[in-house]
């Protein structure tokens, strides 16, 4: 790995398609400075994207990437990084994609505990088919397909984390740049998965969940005295429904990865041109 | 007495029937003879009826037959189930003081041993060891020298102790035992040893091992019936090699686990069932259009839906096929025997990175949970080659970036097949989607490039079709007017039925076909035949139409879907009465 690497290096020469204004421009770029801070390089770098307007992401940044299946990006950055652990591995995706069609992924993603981190650009609206309720949408939220609103309470993803066994649990602002590349780098340098949940406006379709709301609302933890290592105090901070928090709620300094307890340690790309030269036991075996 | 010896033992599930089965078909295997099995299986855990058959010979075997010689019941059900097979002469070894089987009918020309299982097997040490004790029983009447036993229950029971091995080989010797003081029948069996070893293996065991042995170091599945057997042979064994199995929270994650390891370069594999294609269909077509060589191994079940899970059919074979949507080209090998089971998916792998696919391995039941005994020489590891295909390195990556040093992974090239890159090769970094792309990997709707795209993955087919060997295998005579055609599992069974075929004056050829896709042509084959039957466990003829498709020829079928697979003997008749009917209507 090089070791004067700029976000710049990120940076693919595609210009997004995002709308003017979308939270997702302050949200990838600080995922880009997340990884140059934290010492890797676009070679060994992968992103893994999902499907939604959060989906366009591995095209505008520059790194081995692949934009994959709709909700199927936790699977497949587990994949690639057990496959070749050197590798820094980053998954984004979408409310939608991460807590609706990809949320029983979520969970399990959390509690496999694999190296990488997990950046979902949380706008409480579907963009890309042009609004309707997402899962982190209000209950009286009125869309195209919610006209009174869903009337189901939203998801709570911090929540869902700690309940699964959570070890790194973060939630950031795309327009607060410092503190949102702060959060995520050290999201990347969790050993396990280091979940962030971005507020990432959707300027088109959602009027509430705005700028302005999160800016009046939003409450850093790092102006608090919060211990992120307090389970407990974590806890309280998820479950409390009055306030919006940025910052890095919970970290189990503690936590192993998958990998580790695995004993994962090999690129799997490294193979010999034939059998292993002991593979003949394997055969003795069914004697 | 015929050459080969039929066995079976059956009760409940939950009645040790698959390890008593298992200890049985071991000891034969080692005392050098030839063995194949078979499994009557439900989908519950105990209770239902279950067995464990075995049928050997010094001769290889590789099928079934329509004939139970010694059947070890713990059920009546056990002998209601397999009135059929049973015969004048037939010995049926039953504990009478057992509550299942105090009324037992034992029909009529067949030996009942009445044996107290239970009561020796406590004087033995224990009533758990009831089943050793009817194996004790079994060799007295195969004429069985019970030492081979002694090497089985080694085998199963070391790793609990010395102690616990002597009271099973106690156990078996109290059978044995009470047959020759209790009986002064003459049982018309006799089974000889050879000095031959052999390994007893079955096609699960054989997929894995092939995967190993091909250099597959990740592995992700979610477990279903019968497919299991792969994972978790591949568990603990598979590490040992640097690799890694992963159980998935659900096949949609299995698949994209594999595929996420493949993109990072690993030799990756997935195996399911039909119901478990099902859902990776989802993120089959991403596998595809992101070309990425990916083996996913489908053992056929019956279907549709959850259908008869334990049961045998090949009915997946449109979905491997054409399943999903949009038009994409996949490879699909399918082994016809349990040593193909190994080589195929060997040849999968090779296939999957040369033309950077998916290839679906089309495995079914019959095979999967069967074993047979193989020289060890069948699996010979010195013959198994890696071709990894146009991988770049960061020196030979310059020929493959465009003028502006990006890296083109879907370059548009003569054999269809574009460079590949593993993340961490300089300059390599490249995006990979399931959305349309040009060279560089990017999103496209540009029509020109659309067309490019599809032409060269269609490429790739017609280059591997000018490289590889697609040959079906050939059994029988070659210059037979009737041509008989399956796929998978059935070889072995028509491969027998065409012994007895010869007893009745009757020759054949028979053309076993292991790839489907892409496949051998067989038009001057059908052509030369006025009799061409395709042979196929499913309703419709999946097989069938392919062929008649390709050949523009109409055949006649041999279909069975009733969830049990073809028996060497029933195929022969079944071959047999097709032919008079086609002779009575001419």
């Amino acid at each position: 790995m090089s070791s004067n690497v700029r976000f710049t290096d990120f940076k693919s020469d595609k210009q997004p398609t995002w709308c003017p204004g979308c939270g997702d421009f302050g949200t990838m770029n600080g995922i880009m400075k997340a990884l140059a801070n934290s010492g890797t390089d676009p070679d060994n770098t992968f992103m893994v994207a999902g499907i939604g307007c959060s989906g366009k992401i591995g095209t505008y940044m520059h790194s081995y990437a692949i934009h994959g299946v709709h909700g199927r990006s936790l699977p497949v950055a587990a994949g690639v990084k057990l496959a070749n652990p050197d590798l820094t591995v980053v998954a984004a995706g979408g409310d939608g994609d991460g807590y609706s069609i990809g949320a029983g992924h979520f969970i399990h993603a959390v509690r496999r505990n694999v190296d990488m981190a997990y950046t979902v650009m949380d706008n409480r609206i579907y963009g890309l088919t042009k609004g309707q309720a997402s899962p982190t949408s209000r209950e009286d939220f009125e869309t195209s397909t919610t006209p009174e609103g869903p009337k189901q309470p939203p998801v709570n993803p911090l929540a869902l984390s700690l309940a699964a066994g959570g070890t790194f649990i973060a939630q950031s602002f795309a327009t607060d740049h410092k503190r949102h590349a702060e959060i995520v780098q050290e999201a990347i340098e969790h050993d396990g998965f280091g979940f962030v949940n971005v507020f990432s406006p959707c300027v088109t379709f959602n009027d509430v969940d705005t700028y302005d709301y999160f800016r009046d609302n939003l409450v850093d933890l790092a102006d608090t005295d919060h211990d992120p290592t307090d389970y407990d105090a974590a806890k309280e901070k998820i479950l409390d429904s009055s306030k919006e928090y940025e910052g890095v709620i919970y970290k189990d300094e503690s936590s192993v990865s998958y990998e580790e307890k695995f004993g994962v340690d090999q690129n799997m790309s490294d193979i010999p041109s034939g059998a292993p030269d002991d593979a003949m036991d394997l055969v003795r075996e069914f004697y | 007495m015929p050459a080969d010896f039929n066995w079976a033992i059956g009760g409940e599930a939950g009645d040790g029937i698959d390890s008593t089965g298992k200890i049985f078909a071991q000891a034969l295997s080692r005392a050098g003879r030839h063995v194949f099995t078979s499994k009557d299986f439900a989908s519950r855990i105990r209770g239902g009826y279950t067995a464990y058959k075995v049928r050997t010979a010094i001769d290889p075997v590789q099928s079934v037959v329509d004939r139970l010689d010694v059947l070890i019941a713990l059920t009546q059900r056990t002998i209601d189930e397999n009135l059929d097979e049973l015969h004048e002469g037939s010995v049926i070894i039953y504990d009478g003081d057992r509550s299942t089987m105090a009324d037992v009918e034992i029909p009529e020309g067949m030996v009942g041993l009445d044996i107290p299982l239970k009561a020796l097997a406590e004087e033995a040490g224990g009533a758990i060891m009831r089943n050793v004790v009817a194996l004790g029983a079994a060799c007295a009447v195969a004429d069985f020298p019970i030492e081979n036993l002694d090497s089985a229950l080694q085998k199963r029971f070391g790793g609990k102790g010395e102690a616990i091995v002597e009271n099973n080989k106690k156990a078996a010797r109290a059978g044995l035992e009470y047959v020759h003081d209790e009986y002064d029948h003459e049982f018309d069996y006799d089974l000889e040893t050879t000095d031959e070893d052999y390994v007893l293996i079955n096609g699960d065991q054989a997929i894995g091992m092939g995967a190993i042995a091909a250099g597959c170091r990740f592995y992700a599945g979610y477990p279903i019936t019968p497919a299991t057997d792969v994972m978790e042979y591949l568990t603990g064994r598979i590490e040992r090699y640097g690799g890694h199995v992963v159980q998935a929270e659900d096949e949609l994650a299995a698949i994209n686990l594999a595929l996420g390891a493949a993109r990072a370069g690993a030799r990756s594999m997935t195996a399911t069932s039909g119901p478990g294609i099902d859902l990776m269909t989802e993120t089959f077509g991403l596998v595809a259009t992101s070309e990425t060589p990916l083996v996913i191994v489908d053992v056929m079940r019956s279907g549709p839906s959850t259908g008869m899970p334990t049961k045998q059919e090949q009915g997946d074979l449109n979905m491997m096929l054409y399943g999903g949507h949009g038009e994409i080209p996949r490879f699909v090998v399918a082994p016809t025997s349990i040593d193909e089971c190994f080589w195929k998916t060997v040849e999968a792998f090779n296939f999957a990175e040369k033309y950077q696919v998916p290839v679906y391995v089309a495995a079914d039941l019959a095979m999967a949970v069967t074993e047979q005994t193989f020289s060890p020489e069948a699996f010979d590891m010195d013959e198994v080659e890696i071709d990894r295909g146009k991988v770049v390195d960061d020196d030979s990556i310059d020929e493959w970036l465009d003028e502006e040093g990006r890296f083109q992974p879907h370059a548009l090239t003569d054999d269809g097949v574009s460079p590949r890159a593993f993340p961490g090769t300089e300059q390599g970094a490249h995006m990979s989607t399931g959305l349309e792309h040009d060279e560089l990997g990017r999103r496209t709707e540009d029509r020109s490039m659309r067309v490019e795209q599809v032409d060269k993955r269609d490429r790739k087919v017609e280059t591997a079709k000018e490289t590889e060997d697609f040959s079906p295998r050939e059994f029988g005579d070659a210059d037979s007017d009737t041509l008989i055609l399956s796929w998978g599992s059935n070889e072995g069974a028509l491969v027998e039925a065409l012994d007895f075929l010869e007893e009745d004056g009757i020759d054949v050829r028979f053309l076993s076909v292991p790839y489907m896709f892409p496949r051998p042509d067989l038009t001057e084959e059908i052509e030369a035949a006025d009799e061409v039957i395709v042979v196929e466990c499913n309703a419709t003829g999946q097989f069938a139409n392919v062929v008649e498709h390709d050949t523009l020829t109409r055949v006649k079928r041999i279909n069975k879907y009733d969830g049990v697979r073809f028996k060497a003997d029933e195929l022969a008749d079944e071959i047999k009465a097709t032919l008079d009917a086609e002779e009575v209507s001419a």
